[in-house]
């Protein structure tokens, strides 16, 4: 049963969830890196447990995935058998692990937008997506309360954790703008009260980050220049490297068990 | 529906729950799936058992070992054929957890979660009990413990480090 690439038929609503799956992988994915590496044991576990609950919300996203295209595919062939371009994570998830202050920025930032996007997401009129939401809504709150400590902790701790932390801000903060897109295909699933308005949420997510990094002794970056590619399959140079490590196994051995 | 065999439907939905509620967590073993609230229902249709689970988080590693134990049990205890079925919704909550549960996980050492598991219990400041010996005076040594559903905690009377099951 050798198993090359798969191509997705996608309609929006595939396109839709698939998105919000690839997200909570590859920034599972990249906490996941951190298993064993962290600067203490706790925190080697809280991002262990972080990254696990990004990958069940990514299970039951793609298994959802595989039910509405009836396919005769599982949620691994999803994640184990699309190549990068079939990937529409945001970019700000699969950017390196960097130091500790990048992994937490990245984190906030991210947690910040998705745990209110869960939170709407619970009055889908979709069933499945109502019931991962709820799911998630929970988990994504401890995130959230978790990585906003650190960032606080980090920029307004010593001269050298502030830098690092201020570099991280500036350095991710082109990648947020990401968060907020749609496309047609989006919009009508919104219309449909199956999706959410990411934009409807953008004044929460600046008022949690604006307070996070005032606490945190941290400028509010004002560019508004935003790099964004991530939704439409072109991806940073970093996904095509944590997709050869997470892929490896189901490419070198084909339909592998066990 | 008494054709299919030796017990009628509603005996056999009711040996099979408490088959099936027996199955312990793999990683507290002290707690049956009956007690986590975990078992959602069972349901004989046309000779055949489903038994319905829940996952405590979205990334829980144990529910399929759960799913496994379950169906060995049932069918060990002749009460088979059955399917295991893992749905999300409700989503399961720590407020779902007995009596029983709580007192048992207090007394293997694990601080039992604080009941109405909304955001106001996940962001007040908790109190919890040191499940050794009982002072409220303790603090949070890390927020992600052992598990996805335990921190780690720390009791200031009798210096002994415990888990605490999160509000969830």
């Amino acid at each position: 049963m050798a198993t090359g690439s798969i191509v997705v038929t996608e309609t929006p609503l595939i396109r839709y969830v698939l998105r919000r799956a690839d997200d909570a992988l590859i920034l599972g994915h990249r906490l996941s890196e951190w298993c064993g590496h962290a600067p203490t044991m706790e925190e080697d576990m809280a991002l262990a447990n972080m990254g696990l609950d990004l990958i069940g919300q990514a299970r039951g996203l793609y298994s959802y995935a595989a039910e509405v295209e009836a396919a005769g595919r599982s949620e691994d062939d999803y994640a184990y058998l699309r190549d990068e371009r079939g990937y529409g994570n945001v970019l700000l998830v699969e950017q390196p692990n960097g130091d500790f202050a990048r992994t937490m920025v990245r984190q906030f930032f991210y947690s910040a937008f998705i745990d209110p996007y869960w939170g709407a997401l619970t009055a889908s009129t979709d069933a499945t997506l109502s019931a991962v939401a709820a799911k998630a809504e929970k988990e994504s709150a401890y995130h959230l309360r978790h990585s906003a400590e650190w960032v606080i902790r980090l920029g307004d701790g010593t001269a050298e954790s502030h830098r690092r932390a201020r570099t991280a801000v500036d350095d991710l903060w082109a990648f947020t703008g990401e968060l907020f897109e749609t496309d047609d295909g989006e919009r009508a699933l919104i219309a449909d009260g199956v999706a959410v308005d990411p934009i409807s949420l953008r004044p929460a997510w600046l008022e949690t980050v604006s307070a996070i990094l005032a606490q945190a002794t941290l400028p509010l970056p004002e560019g508004g220049w935003m790099q964004k590619g991530g939704r439409g399959g072109h991806h940073s140079e970093h996904l095509g490297h944590l997709l050869s490590e997470l892929q490896y196994m189901q490419r070198a051995f084909p339909g592998a068990t066990w | 529906m008494t054709g299919g065999g030796p017990l009628d439907a509603e005996a056999r939905r009711s040996a099979v729950w408490n088959v099936a509620g027996a199955v312990v967590d793999p990683e507290i073993p002290v707690l049956t799936i009956a007690d986590l609230g975990v078992l959602r229902d069972v349901r004989v249709a046309d000779g055949r058992v489903e038994v319905t689970i829940t996952p405590t988080y979205s990334g829980c590693p144990a529910m399929t070992m759960i799913a496994l134990e379950v169906e060995l049990a049932v069918v060990k205890a002749g009460l088979g054929p059955v399917s295991v079925k893992t749905v999300l919704s409700p989503a399961w909550t720590t407020d779902w957890m007995s009596e029983d549960g709580r007192r048992k996980l207090r007394e293997y050492g694990i601080a039992p979660p604080a009941k109405g598991a909304g955001r106001r219990a996940l962001f007040d400041i908790e109190k919890v009990a040191c499940p050794n010996c009982g002072s409220p005076d303790t603090g949070e040594i890390a927020a992600f413990g052992s598990t996805a559903c335990k921190s780690l905690w720390r009791c200031n009377a009798c210096r002994e480090p415990f888990d605490y099951f999160k509000c969830h």
